[in-house]
């Protein structure tokens, strides 16, 4: 009988022994597999080079085997583009980071480098709140949403959610501005056919390319692991539609 | 040797390039536009990278992810750029990456506010306004050749030290045209950037590189514990505290030695020399590393006889006299004479030879 691998390890994948450092029921390891699998089914693990920022997400390119360095809090996309510019354009660069991180204390290097066009990806992980620091409001809190700095729910007055890829999608000098989210195995696929389409994207030397990953976060959001994947199906999609925005071959 | 006329906001540039400068990231801001200007126009050119930032943070952010790759780097800015760039020349020392940043004083609040110019920034560099205690090595060059050299030789420490080096000139010095020359430097050999992220596949040993600034929390290799990174970077400390450089300007047979460095050394020179013309024995010593600052001349000149040091700072109240007085160790009357000093009471006045020498003259 022939043999046929239906799950395993990515192979760029090695958390090795230690302390797991994700709570129960966080999905940011998921996107540890899905870089791990698109890096590897690409071919650009000689020079991908991962930069991550601070809090929960900054654990995301420890574990996969390729060249990473650690931004500070919001600056990110900043340290991307200076790698990829002193390598004059030759690595594969790519963010991972938190709402928090990417839009707000990052807002002002995420516009800048949209508006330059980098060659590079963003990925951005939407959990609602920071969550490292205890489930503060962030700017993609849902309105009424209960965080530990809107203990009353988010109301206006705290301003209305961040719509990220919308907004990027509408620049000229963003190619590809997508979101993605992880609450069912078909979900799981597109955003990896996503993440995928932005790289390729940054391959082509195309333009700036943007993936937001909606994720769980079930200790901050006060659910169990099951409470919280419902709450992304039922509530969150509804004001943060999964989907492609922007998807274009030439600026 | 070819020989140029050039301000020195430029030869930051030619000092640069001259290094093996790859790129440049920065942000417009009076008065060191002509370097940006210069590396905007100049780098591309020679293959190199050059980016104008959404801010200062933007720079110094991505001068991190540029001196990651092993490749030398620079920005430049001034007083106010330079306060938003703390928090990244922080972190630049806690990951350990070399760069060299170019601040070029001007006045600023609250000590002498304007856009024109000042010595108002001695202690912001040399103490660091960031967080966790970090130290850089500081060069004040006095002109167009000293800061094409002193660029070199940033560099070159940069590395030595895998820490930031900052050179601290001013609007003055920076807008000074002189004759160069270019003579590219030679220093010691520095083993290889190994630990410098550019892909895995462009390593020997094809394997993966990973730079933080949180080296202590993480326990990665080669430090892994908070002792054995903190043992490190105190004897690293140790090591740059030796780097001391200074020019001492007729300072032997003199009572009184003025202390200055920037355009108002050039300044204290000249009124050195007027001084010495009529008989008064009066001498300059000028530090050129502001971190690590030159103690040893100014106990030497004490021993030599001088019994009262002269700082001369345009700033109001002194700030590199701190040091000055901690060298002297009360063995010395220390007096600044700085601001109110100024030929036109205004951003554009500055303090002129035969104001020093009026001063010289009142304190002997």
């Amino acid at each position: 009988m022939k043999k046929r691998l239906i799950a395993g390890k990515p192979k760029l994948w090695d958390r090795g022994v230690g302390r797991f450092p994700y709570c129960g029921g966080c999905q940011t390891p998921l996107l540890e597999r899905i870089l791990s699998e698109v890096i590897e089914e690409l071919g650009v693990e000689d020079r991908a080079i991962g930069v991550t920022g601070v809090g929960c997400h900054a654990r995301v390119c420890m574990p996969i085997d390729i060249d990473a360095i650690q931004a500070i809090h919001g600056r990110a996309v900043d340290v991307a583009t200076g790698i990829k510019r002193a390598l004059n354009g030759e690595p594969i660069v790519f963010t991972v980071q938190g709402d928090g991180d990417c839009a707000s204390i990052g807002g002002g290097a995420l516009l800048g480098a949209c508006s330059r066009s980098e060659r590079i990806t963003i990925i951005m992980i939407n959990n609602n709140n920071y969550g490292t620091t205890g489930g503060q409001m962030s700017p993609t809190s849902l309105i009424g949403q209960k965080t530990t700095t809107t203990p009353q729910g988010r109301t206006l007055d705290h301003g209305y959610p961040l719509h990220v890829p919308e907004f990027l999608g509408t620049m000229k000098s963003v190619c590809y501005a997508a979101r993605g989210s992880l609450a069912t195995f078909a979900q799981f696929k597109k955003t990896k056919k996503y993440i995928k389409k932005a790289l390729k994207k940054q391959m082509d030397n195309i333009g700036l390319s943007f993936v937001e990953v909606l994720a769980a976060c079930p200790p901050n959001w006060r659910m169990s692991p099951g409470e919280a994947i419902d709450r992304i199906r039922e509530e969150v999609v509804q004001e943060f539609p999964p989907g492609e925005f922007k998807d274009v071959d030439a600026l | 040797m070819k020989k140029v006329f050039i301000q020195a906001n430029e030869a930051v540039g030619l000092g640069a390039v001259d290094a093996g400068c790859h790129a440049f990231f920065g942000y417009p801001i009076t008065p060191q536009n002509e370097t940006i200007e210069w590396f905007a126009r100049e780098l591309p050119k020679r293959g190199g990278a050059f980016v104008q930032a959404q801010s200062e943070v933007g720079a110094i952010n991505m001068i991190y992810g540029a001196a990651a790759t092993g490749k030398r780097v620079i920005t430049s800015t001034s007083g106010p750029g330079w306060g938003l760039m703390q928090e990244g020349l922080a972190n630049l020392c806690s990951a350990q990456l070399p760069c060299v940043i170019v601040l070029v004083q001007r006045g600023g609040t609250p000590g002498a506010p304007s856009v024109q110019h000042a010595q108002a920034d001695y202690l912001s560099a040399t103490r660091g306004g960031g967080g966790s205690g970090y130290r850089t090595i500081v060069l004040a060059p006095a002109s167009v050749q000293e800061t094409y050299d002193l660029v070199q030789l940033a560099f070159h420490l940069a590395d030595k030290y895998l820490n930031p080096v900052v050179i601290l000139s001013d609007s003055l010095i920076g807008h000074l045209m002189e004759p160069l020359r270019l003579k590219r430097l030679h220093f010691e050999p520095l083993p290889e950037k190994d630990w410098s992220i550019s892909g895995k596949g462009k390593h020997k040993d094809k394997k993966r590189r990973y730079v933080t600034f949180a080296q202590v929390v993480q326990g990665r290799d080669p430090y892994p514990t908070m002792l054995s990174f903190a043992e490190h970077w105190y004897d690293k400390v140790q090591r740059m505290k030796t780097e001391v450089r200074y020019q001492n300007y007729r300072v032997d047979d003199c009572e009184l030695a003025i202390v200055a460095y920037g355009y108002t050394s050039r300044v204290s020179k000249e009124a050195v020399n007027l001084a010495r013309s009529e008989g008064v024995k009066v001498g300059l010593i000028r530090p050129i590393t502001l971190w690590p600052f030159p103690a040893k001349p100014i106990l030497e000149a004490i021993s030599g006889g001088v019994n009262r040091f002269l700082v001369v700072e345009d700033n109001v109240g002194g700030q590199m006299i701190e040091d000055v007085e901690k060298a002297a160790c009360d063995k010395a009357e220390v007096t600044h004479l700085g601001l109110f000093a100024r030929h036109l009471p205004s951003p554009a006045g500055i303090i002129m030879p035969d104001r020093v020498l009026e001063e010289i003259k009142r304190l002997i």
